[in-house]
């Protein structure tokens, strides 16, 4: 059998609603109709009452939620779009997030965003919105780049009793196959690293995973030896994966599909030079997409995000230094 | 809707002498806590501010006495709720200790003032952006109902400046939506900060928007202690019925400034002297003394046993320890292995 990264999504959803009552779906167009990308499937008639459409309300759908987890609830959200859970901030930011810290009182929410870059998605289906979860305190932020991850990562989520925004790439949705789900994984927090080397580090996570290996197939061609780091979690980030691999290798680029300021890549970069600084053997370099709103025609669009062709340069700038 | 707009008789149907004493024991309480809170305000003894419910006492304390925290009734009480926090079971050392920033109230000193609660008693801790905990209680009733708990009410406090916002709006069309048993409290005081209603809503009443939300409504004169008694009482039960949200709107005005900060100077003397610039407390107390349920004798001593009650309350917080930033955990998140707080940075390290 083969299953997608979308598929995964649906089945690890099945799966904590078979398997804990307080589990309950909560989002526009996710009930009968099974979500605007499929996410939720068949759920609606699997589980009566427990997968609910949502009014064009992203507001309320995360306030009710931080209601429910003190009912011992256990609510897991789909912003249609990532783009769309900035009407929801500040749900996120300062209700659900500041909660534990405030009150000693947990609050058990997962927080679906379809995210990133698509051909034609263009400016408000597009964002990647990781960074700007991971900078408010209370928040776990997950960027899953595979389909095992999707599956694990997602029933992690929601068995972890903080607030978790989980990052699921739409671009991955249906190009990514895995021949089965997983049994056991890597825990949230911890890195991967996606392809062994010894010459350079790309420190990157979801899509952008890929288009790195397939920049690191190119380079290899060249007599290349590049290691990537798949990040996995943008918050907790595994800062102690990234530095030993820097240590192996001397040479950092980090990929983001996010915009440029601020954001993973500067993180990362921070720390490894406080850090590590004693490993590099060149100045660490980033690679975003550009400080523009995201286009929507896809010649521009291809252009806007780093892609195998643009990690592979930047990456053969770094190994000249 | 039929029902909507439901507009409240003047003369009250029914009330008791022990239940309105108990509810204006509670704005007694409430007044005095605040007035005393005030003047440790301004001898520098609290800090960040005070927000006082100076004038909104009896339309606070009549959601507040219809729900029953011990039934499993949820409460998200805004600033002005002092007497409905009290009411609805809030102690009052907890109040004194969230203001005096001692470590053994509800929040730890990690919040303060009116940014407190018990989530796991019912009682929304409050944050700032308004309108937001409406969805909060929503999705506690929602809660309550996949745990099949029956016969549940959610009562929530805002004022006329919440129902500008978005979250406002999302809220009630979710609740109507869900046929939630909601109780949504109006405080119309007439200003939000220094905003006059005219420049925040458009409508004749606030009461009005209960039509478009396709819920029930009640407009209330909020300085009469007892229609907001049987106001709630009838809406509260209404929602508990199953007849879906409620939307009560109190008239009322603010006798005081935004918070303690606030000379409130752009309040005219025409609406200091209007229908609604009563003073709920007054007006309760000559209610009580010409029904014969009280002397004024009787409510003297209630009010020397409530400052010494206030004065006991707040001696305690200020004796107790403020929070030590070397013994603070500095975590945000409750699974301990994810939290990344302790980089460099953070005090303490």
């Amino acid at each position: 059998m083969s299953i997608t990264y979308l598929e995964a999504i649906q089945a690890a959803q099945d799966r904590a609603l078979g398997e804990d009552d307080s589990v309950y779906i909560y989002g526009q167009d996710v009930g009968s109709f099974g979500g605007a990308f499929k996410a939720t499937k068949n759920l609606a008639a699997k589980y009566p009452g427990r997968v609910i459409d949502a009014p064009i309300s992203e507001d309320a759908m995360v306030g009710s939620a931080v209601g429910a987890t003190a009912e011992g609830m256990r609510p897991v959200l789909e912003m249609q779009f990532a783009d769309f859970s900035t009407i929801a901030i500040n749900q996120i930011c300062n209700q659900a997030a500041t909660q534990f810290w405030r009150t000693g009182i947990p609050c058990p929410i997962t927080v679906r965003l379809p995210s990133g870059g698509t051909e034609g998605g263009g400016p408000f289906h597009s964002q990647s919105m990781e960074a700007i979860y991971a900078q408010y305190p209370g928040l776990i932020v997950l960027t899953p780049a595979t389909v095992e991850d999707a599956y694990s990562m997602l029933l992690e989520a929601i068995a972890i009793d903080d607030p978790v925004v989980f990052c699921e790439h739409k671009y991955l949705y249906y190009h990514l196959k895995a021949d089965q789900l997983p049994d056991q994984n890597l825990p949230v927090g911890k890195a991967r690293i996606a392809r062994a080397g010894k010459h350079a580090t790309v420190v990157t996570y979801s899509a952008m995973v890929h288009e790195a290996l397939r920049a690191a197939d190119e380079l290899a061609e060249e007599g290349w030896d590049i290691e990537i780091v798949d990040l996995r979690s943008v918050k907790p980030i595994d800062t102690d994966t990234i530095l030993a691999s820097v240590a192996r290798t001397g040479r950092l680029l980090c990929v983001s599909e996010a915009f440029p300021w601020g954001g993973v890549n500067a993180e990362v970069i921070s720390r490894v030079t406080s850090e590590g600084f004693h490993l590099l053997d060149a100045p660490p370099k980033r690679l975003n997409a550009k400080d523009t709103p995201i286009p929507f025609h896809p010649d521009l669009w291809k252009t806007h995000r780093p892609a195998s062709q643009s990690i592979a340069a930047s990456l053969r700038d770094l190994l000249r230094y | 809707m039929a029902e909507a707009n439901i507009k409240e008789g003047k003369e009250p149907l029914c009330e008791s002498g022990s239940h309105y004493q108990a509810a204006f024991r509670y704005m007694l309480l409430a007044r005095i806590f605040e007035e005393r809170t005030a003047s440790l305000y301004r001898a520098g003894k609290v800090v960040g501010g005070v927000f006082m419910g100076k004038g909104q006492e009896a339309f606070s304390v009549g959601l507040a006495l219809a729900l029953d925290q011990s039934r499993g009734d949820v409460y998200g009480p805004l600033i002005r709720d002092q007497a409905g926090r009290l009411a609805f079971g809030e102690a009052l050392i907890d109040a004194a200790r969230t203001y005096l920033g001692s470590v053994e109230g509800p929040m730890r000193a990690r919040d303060g003032n009116v940014h407190r609660g018990d989530i796991l008693k019912g009682m929304i801790p409050m944050i700032s952006h308004l309108g937001s905990h409406i969805s909060v209680v929503s999705g506690r009733l929602i809660g309550k109902r996949f745990r099949g708990q029956k016969d549940i009410v959610g009562g929530v406090c805002l004022g006329d400046g919440a129902t500008s916002t978005g979250a406002f709006h999302e809220a009630l069309n979710q609740a109507a939506i869900e046929k939630l048993p909601l109780v949504i409290a109006v405080a119309d005081n007439q200003f939000a900060y220094s905003t006059p209603s005219e420049r925040q809503f458009a409508c004749a009443d606030l009461v009005d928007r209960a039509i478009g939300y396709g819920i029930e409504g009640h407009s209330v004169d909020g300085t009469d202690l007892s229609l907001c008694l049987e106001t709630f009482a009838k809406a509260t039960a209404r929602a508990r019925a199953g007849h879906g949200p409620q939307l009560v709107v109190g008239h009322l005005l603010r006798l005081c400034g935004h918070g303690e900060h606030d000379d409130a100077a752009y309040i005219s003397e025409e609406k200091k002297q209007g229908a609604f610039g009563r003073d709920c407390i007054e007006v309760a107390r000559q209610h009580l003394i010409d029904s014969g349920w009280s002397t004024s004798d009787e409510i003297e001593q209630w009010t020397s046993e409530i400052q010494q009650q206030v004065e006991e309350a707040t001696l305690c917080a200020q004796r107790e320890s403020g929070p030590d930033p070397f013994q603070e955990t500095w975590q945000a998140l409750a699974t301990t292995r994810l939290a990344e707080g302790l980089i460099e940075g953070s005090p303490g390290q």
